[in-house]
């Protein structure tokens, strides 16, 4: 078992956890997850280490409740446990040096992206960050993302906070206005990680996204998170998660990630049910 | 003639092989309890007093593990079952495991003297009822334990080799860390074998006497990412390591449309029903998507796992797509026979070609080729050859591809010195040892693809050299000092 040491909520929707898992700090780096699974009838599901303390034998997660899995441990609170925590797991993030980057989080994607812009900033880079959000509940991290950046840009789809659009309307006026980008790490919803791709395509920026695609073990044993890159089938839990955006298959992954959308209805529907004190 | 069997040969070779009590097969292809009850005691005795008590007994040496089995039919005649399931407890730790799921129709049954012109003598399901017989009785007698010794040995991955490795360690003295990605432990026991074909009590039963030993199992460490062998050495105090970490990566075909929603590798399939659960969503949260129509691609025991899985999981129409003939399905005969008669249709000498797929992606159907069968290929087997013009699509919303698998290359990715083949298989001599010192190999991960009885071999002979070794290293510490 593994204790919630912290809990504290970002937004609404979205809590940063602080767990007890000792053996997964040992090795972590920067762009590596881990799979947990809440109890006894869980799913197994992916999440980023955003930070790790090997000294306290503790990692942070950063969650946004979603589907049931995640909306269960939104709900809860410190002292309580989570049954599984497996890590660390995939290839760590490459980490350019003394290179002009772009930093890219759409969501709650912006807590994945937090541990790779530390390890950027202490690798000597010329940091401008993009953070986006739908709306100004959305908008996680700014503090320690502004702390780490020379630039910080915040944009919202409705306008409510930052400015009016969207990541690659930020992304591409930072281009045009001359800024000489090397890489551009985006980390969001895979549209964004698509738009952003297509962004840097024309101007061989090389782009690295992280790819969320559906895990069971995390370890490479069943194939269901295959994402093809640059035409050949890949396994995001352990070739990736993180790829060259200009040679991902977004269209198929997105289609892929649709894969259980019912039986996500019905998980929703009881966590509501179960939620609302009725039989689970 | 003899002291436990009065009956003279000819007698003994008039009388017919007994069958197990089995599940009807329509009511079982719609649940997940175990298909076979096995033998009663008066079936046993029966199956028993068929064995010629050959002097030379053939069958022996054709049980990977020596298990000394025409004593063990003796035992069974005098109706000393206990002693019969210790008879093979001295040469097999989980006989109740190698009773449901050996071939032992390629090994000790198939060298068996009254196999040449009867059938042979029913070795496994004898071995399985005296498994049993010892577990409804609660007649299990922990091993003897050396006093500890205190050295530590690492043994990575829990299925088949890793769990006898440790046993036998953990018997000899050793303190023994088995360490496992999942959050289970047990490895293809626990997410490759059907819950049908292997129970989880027992598994969970035998797990729970290794424990009993000292043996620490660690869950969720995946070594490799966690800690590497070279951590486990250096900073965590290990002397050995042995590496069981089996062949965990499936293989895909490469046809067009793999990717598509509805298309699973076996592993994922069965992980999803063994491990998580999935045919008790939403009560337990992992789903599955399983559709009218199936269609498993493969013709070994994890495509006749995969395809019978599919039929509980409510499929109407599950079948299997095998591009070679019957004769060369490497799958175990009574896997087989008992898919036939859960209503599985087997389409053979059809190989698929690409999978059809909606504007969504997802999986509308598999078209295949009929195939026939040419000169012998390096296998031995004959080489499927494509006919000319035979195309047909089979309308189907799953495809499921059990073509094999390969060890997972993560710790052979991170560890430096390691011999590997350009396949993933470590590369380990007669006792099991790799090309570094102190590390032991043994499983799917040093054959690519085997059964649970030839791990635990691997497991009981890494553990023997493990033991010599740390032996030597004292006395050449000895000789230092």
């Amino acid at each position: 078992m593994y204790q919630i040491l912290d809990k504290q909520f970002l937004s609404p929707t979205i809590a940063r956890f602080v767990i007890r898992a000792p053996f997964v700090t040992l090795k972590r780096k920067p762009g590596n997850f881990v799979i947990i699974r809440l109890d006894e009838t869980g799913e197994r599901i992916p999440l980023t280490i955003v930070d790790a303390d090997p000294s306290e034998g503790t990692i942070v997660l950063i969650v946004q409740g979603i589907g049931k899995t995640t909306r269960t441990l939104l709900a809860k609170a410190r002292g309580d446990t989570v049954a599984d925590v497996a890590g660390p797991l995939g290839t760590p993030t490459h980490i350019m040096e003394n290179s002009v980057v772009a930093c890219i989080g759409g969501g709650v994607g912006t807590a994945e992206l937090l541990p790779i812009t530390q390890a950027l900033r202490q690798a000597g880079n010329k940091i401008h960050t993009i953070i986006g959000a739908r709306n100004r509940d959305l908008v996680i991290l700014k503090e320690e993302m502004a702390g780490l950046s020379d630039t910080l840009t915040v944009t919202t789809d409705d306008g409510s906070y930052g400015t009016k659009g969207l990541v690659t309307d930020a992304l591409s006026s930072m281009i045009t206005g001359g800024i000489p980008f090397q890489a551009v790490y985006a980390i969001g919803p895979l549209p964004m990680m698509k738009a952003v791709s297509a962004v840097t395509r024309p101007h061989g920026i090389h782009t690295v996204v992280s790819l969320n695609a559906i895990m069971v073990d995390g370890t490479g044993m069943c194939g269901g998170c295959r994402v093809t890159v640059n035409g050949t089938m890949r396994f995001a839990c352990v070739d990736g998660p993180e790829f060259d955006g200009h040679e991902v298959d977004f269209d198929e992954l997105i289609m892929r990630n649709r894969s259980y959308l019912e039986a996500e209805r019905i998980a929703n529907q009881r966590f509501e049910a179960g939620a609302a004190g009725g039989a689970p | 003639m003899s002291v436990h069997n009065t009956l003279k040969p000819s007698e003994r070779m008039k009388i017919p092989r007994q069958d197990s009590i089995e599940q009807d097969p329509m009511e079982r292809s719609r649940n997940f309890n175990e298909v076979s009850h096995g033998l009663n005691e008066e079936r046993a005795l029966i199956e028993a007093s068929r064995c010629l008590e050959c002097r030379d007994p053939l069958c022996m040496n054709g049980c990977p593990v020596s298990i000394d089995i025409r004593t063990f039919i003796q035992q069974i005649l005098d109706k000393d079952y206990a002693r019969a399931v210790r008879t093979i407890r001295e040469a097999n730790s989980l006989p109740a495991i190698c009773g449901r799921v050996c071939p032992q129709e390629e090994q000790c049954e198939a060298v068996c003297t009254l196999g040449k012109k009867h059938a042979p003598v029913a070795i496994g399901k004898l071995e399985r009822f005296v498994a049993d017989f010892e577990m409804e009785r609660d007649l299990f007698a922990a091993p003897a334990v050396s006093r500890r010794n205190g050295r530590r040995v690492a043994v990575v991955g829990s299925g088949p080799a890793g769990l006898t490795c440790a046993a036998e360690l953990a018997k000899l003295g050793y303190r023994v860390t088995v360490f496992e990605a999942l959050h289970a432990p047990g490895g293809v026991l626990r997410y490759g074998i059907p819950e049908f074909r292997l129970p989880r009590t027992i598994l969970d039963l035998e797990i729970a006497r290794i424990r009993a030993l000292g043996v620490e199992i660690h869950t969720n460490f995946l070594v490799g990412r966690t800690a590497t062998i070279d951590d486990l050495f250096a900073e965590w105090g290990f002397e050995a390591i042995f590496l069981g970490t089996g062949a965990g990566t499936p293989h895909f075909m490469g046809i067009p449309g793999e990717n598509a929603i509805g298309v699973y590798s076996a592993n994922e399939f069965l992980t999803r029903v063994n491990l998580m659960k999935a045919h008790k969503f939403p009560e337990y949260d992992t789903p599955i998507r399983i559709g009218r129509r199936v269609a498993v691609i493969g013709g070994g025991n994890t495509a006749m796992d995969a395809v019978r899985t599919a039929k509980r999981l409510g499929a109407e129409d599950a079948c299997l797509v095998y591009r070679r003939s019957r004769a060369e399905m490497p799958a175990r005969a009574e896997e087989v026979h008992h898919a036939e008669e859960e209503g599985i249709e087997f389409l053979m000498l059809t190989s698929p070609v690409r999978i059809l797929t909606d504007e969504r992606n997802v999986v509308t159907g598999l078209v295949v080729q009929k195939m026939k069968l040419g000169g012998p290929d390096a296998s031995g087997r004959r080489r499927p050859v494509p006919v000319e013009g035979s195309e047909y699509a089979l309308a189907v919303d799953t495809v499921i591809e059990a073509i094999g698998q390969q060890p997972n290359p993560i710790i052979q990715a991170t560890t430096d010195g390691l011999q590997v083949r350009k396949n993933g298989v470590v590369v380990t001599d007669e006792a099991q040892k790799t090309s570094r010192e102190g590390i032991f190999a043994g499983g799917d991960l040093s054959r690519g693809g085997a059964t649970v009885i030839l791990a635990m071999r691997d497991g009981k002979r890494a553990a023997a050299s493990i033991h010599n070794y740390l032996l030597s290293k004292v006395l050449e510490q000895e000789r230092v000092i």
